[in-house]
């Protein structure tokens, strides 16, 4: 172990997780303000925000010797005896100038710019800068120009740290944004025609310490600081990035990464993060509803549970649909309230969306095929409980072999159903079906119950990606009046007491099932590899062992 | 029992009237002087609808609000949330859009104050940081249902037709003071400004606050 001072403190730290100056001064509790840079991209330590005094410690002699003039944290590698100093006055002094500095160019139009709140340039004049500005006001408005689909650019409030250069060279690989001009000049622009459009390109307006780089969809709708954020899962495909859904009584307006750097570390594309006004579509089945001689006969919860376990028990012969975007929990109490009215009812795997193959960007982030969450997870659930796990479009044949009188089929995916070559078998054989589901599709019209799901932001579970690893998340928001999300229900059905409680589920599966043994036990923010037990007779999968630097938790 | 508090109470016993004072004539005639004292002063109520109280200052009185227009008559508001951020009653309700201007870039596209809800504090015009909300000295507000109580943005804008003429927008009352004393001399060095900014507002307050004490 390597051995460092900041400011007086004592961090050990190991020299091959090849630190820098900033993430040294984390390990100590010390904060090094700094703009360009990011864990994730390459540094260029132009900024010079994190400029501090750096030392080095002779340990022949024992004295400490100072480099005569600052140096940038973010480029000085962790060695053993080094000596930071960040506090100093020299220090101070040198982040006020670079404050003042920015702040020169800058229209302090705070007001307006949707960074507001959350914007590094506020935080550190307030922390860092001088207490009073002695340039005059600039008018109270900045030029803005269209960079893509979703990307807007504010130039003049632009502090020129690159992050956003470097994401669209090292990340997305695109490399659509430039800087050009010179010194106060200076701006980032797009070669005219060649429009920031990447998948990845929502990522540059969280980058952006400034309120710079703004997002059209979130443009003007609310100040951050009415949002609360809450920690989920993306199912738009099986990578399963982690998620900060921002939302302000119960109506999401934003979807930011969180950081796992295990699974999609500081990043998500943008078919995640513009996914969610499908949360709030007016189309979705809010009404849970039975099928009667005269149309649909509305049920409210109450009545819904009676009728429902009634009619689980007035049919012998099941078979149950699990759809891979249910929970683990979700999945497991389906099949035992299946298995509770029918021992021997076959599980079939839900439909599985895909689309094209698999896409790689240069950074090593993967947008998977597979457009849902939790086909790993739904498959080893149905594994335990039925030995073969078969895919749906083997459901009619299913259907025939066990002689089956109802079918419960789950849905959940927001592009519905299309296309569904056993619907019309299905309806041929008049089978009463329950469906659970999010919006109305060819299947609800001809369904005998018709409940109403709840999306991914509305239920607390846990998900199973494509590396085996087992997220678990909250509900963020609370679901439409009328809609009964899925574990709850189950839960109900079932005859458990209390509130839904899926952890407790998770608990009692991980104790069933060998597979989720590794999920015993509380679960932390970047979730379980389920492989962990299983590790020792199989090679690790190289694109999913996060890389050594990446283990610590930077912003 | 013996706690150190109790022993610091001391009673007191109730002073016993006086003959005269068991008649509780002198009580009753103490009382009526009060009354013949308030029958004969000057009245100070008034009879409302006929009479109308006059705030003595409409400036920093706090009645109804109002959106002023900018100088080419639009809203000045750039709906930039921090009035129904301050508001601790939580009245306000605004839903930001991109401007139609191409010199502004944001403005309110629906601004709604709920006037059963306010109680009239005056945060939201502290607030503001573009003078766009003020409260004027309209203090009697009425209205036939809820819904009509809840002001939009033409009925603010309209309030600030009606009374720019008497109570013209504070920041257009500072400019003419500025105006009319000795401009603020200009600081082109590099050093800080001996005075902050705004600091002959303050002068002028503080000559104000002493002419008051002393008058």
């Amino acid at each position: 172990m390597a051995i460092a001072l900041v400011d007086g403190i004592v961090v050990e730290f190991d020299e091959r997780e090849k630190l820098n100056g900033i993430q040294l001064a984390r390990r100590a509790g010390i904060e090094i303000p700094h703009y360009c840079w990011h864990p994730g991209l390459s540094v260029v330590a132009s900024c010079r925000m994190c400029l501090v005094e750096v030392g080095k410690h002779e340990p022949t002699t024992g004295d400490i010797f100072f480099f005569p003039r600052l140096m940038p944290a973010c480029n000085i590698p962790a060695s053993d005896g080094i000596v930071l100093v960040t506090q100093s006055a020299k220090v101070q002094q040198a982040r006020a100038m670079v404050q003042e500095d920015l702040l020169l160019r800058h229209p302090v139009d705070c007001p307006i710019c949707d960074k507001a709140g959350e914007c590094y340039l506020q935080d550190y004049y307030f922390k860092y800068g001088h207490k009073q500005r002695r340039t005059p006001w600039h008018p109270f408005t900045s030029r803005r120009k269209d960079i893509g689909e979703k990307i807007t650019l504010f130039v003049d409030r632009c502090i020129m740290c690159s992050r956003c250069v470097r994401f669209t060279r090292e990340i997305s690989g695109s490399g659509e944004l430039m800087i050009v001009d010179r010194g106060n000049e200076q701006v980032i622009d797009i070669f005219p025609g060649f429009p920031l459009n990447n998948k990845l390109s929502g990522n540059v307006v969280d980058l952006c310490p400034v309120g710079a780089l703004g997002d059209k969809e979130f443009l003007y709708k609310q100040r951050v600081w009415y949002l609360r954020s809450h920690g989920s899962i993306c199912i738009e495909c099986a990578t399963g990035c982690a998620l900060w859904v921002d939302e302000n009584q119960d109506r999401i307006w934003r979807i930011r990464p969180r950081e796992n750097p295990f699974v999609n570390k500081w990043w998500i594309c943008n078919d995640g993060r513009y996914a969610y006004p499908y949360i709030h579509s007016p189309q979705r089945l809010t009404t849970a509803a039975r099928r009667s001689p005269d149309g649909w006969r509305p049920l409210n919860a109450k009545t819904l549970l009676q009728e429902l376990s009634a009619f689980l028990q007035e049919k012998e012969r099941w078979v149950a649909v699990l759809s891979p975007f249910l929970t683990v929990e979700e999945a497991y109490l389906l099949a035992r309230v299946i298995r509770q009215a029918d021992p021997r009812a076959p599980l079939v795997l839900g439909y599985v969306p895909r689309t094209g193959r698999d896409e790689t960007f240069p950074g090593g982030f993967t947008i998977a095929a597979e457009k849902c969450p939790n086909r790993r997870g739904v498959e080893e659930v149905i594994g335990y409980f039925a030995r073969d796990v078969r895919p749906i479009d083997e459901l009619p044949q299913v259907i025939h072999r066990h002689g089956a009188e109802a079918l419960w089929i789950t849905g959940g995916c927001r592009h519905g159903w299309e296309p569904i070559p056993w619907l019309e078998e299905i309806r041929e054989l008049k089978l009463p079906v329950v469906l659970q589901d999010i919006f109305p599709s060819p299947l609800s019209e001809s369904s005998e119950f018709i409940i109403p799901g709840a999306t991914f932001a509305e239920k607390p579970g846990s998900y199973v990606n494509r590396h085996h690893r087992l997220q678990m998340v909250r509900a963020a928001i609370r679901p439409p009046k009328g809609v009964l999300p899925e574990g709850k229900l189950l839960w109900q059905l079932e005859g458990r007491e209390g509130p839904y409680d899926p952890a407790a589920v998770l608990q009692e599966l991980a104790e069933d099932i060998v597979y989720f043994r590794a999920a015993l036990g509380p679960i932390p923010e970047t979730g379980v590899d389920l492989r962990v037990n299983l590790l020792a007779n199989s090679a690790t999968d190289a694109s999913n062992g996060p890389a050594a630097e990446s283990m610590t938790i930077d912003s | 029992m013996s706690h150190a508090g109790t022993k610091k109470i001391r009673w007191v016993n109730e002073t016993p009237l006086s003959p005269i004072e068991r008649t509780y004539i002198p009580l009753v005639l103490q009382g009526l002087t009060t009354t013949v004292r308030h029958l004969v002063s000057k009245k100070i109520t008034l009879q409302f609808p006929e009479e109308r109280y006059e705030p003595a200052d409409p400036i920093i009185y706090r009645g109804v609000h109002r959106l002023n227009r900018d100088a080419q008559g639009r809203v000045k508001c750039v709906a930039c949330f921090l009035c129904a951020t301050a508001c601790p009653a939580r009245c306000i309700d605004i839903v930001a859009g991109e401007s139609p201007w191409p010199d502004r870039e944001k403005y309110p596209v629906h601004f709604t104050i709920d006037m059963l809800r306010c109680i009239f504090c005056g945060m939201c015009e502290e607030a503001c940081p573009v003078n766009a909300i003020e409260l004027t000295s309209l203090y009697d507000l009425c209205g036939k249902s809820r819904e009509e109580m809840v002001f939009d943005k033409n009925k603010l804008l309209l309030i600030y037709d009606w009374t720019k003429d008497d109570e013209p927008p504070l920041m257009q009352i500072f400019e003419q003071e500025a105006i009319r004393e000795e401009p603020p001399e200009e600081t082109q060095s590099w050093a800080a400004p001996e005075h902050p900014p705004f600091d002959h507002v303050a002068e002028k307050a503080a000559e104000m606050y002493r002419r008051d004490s002393a008058g």
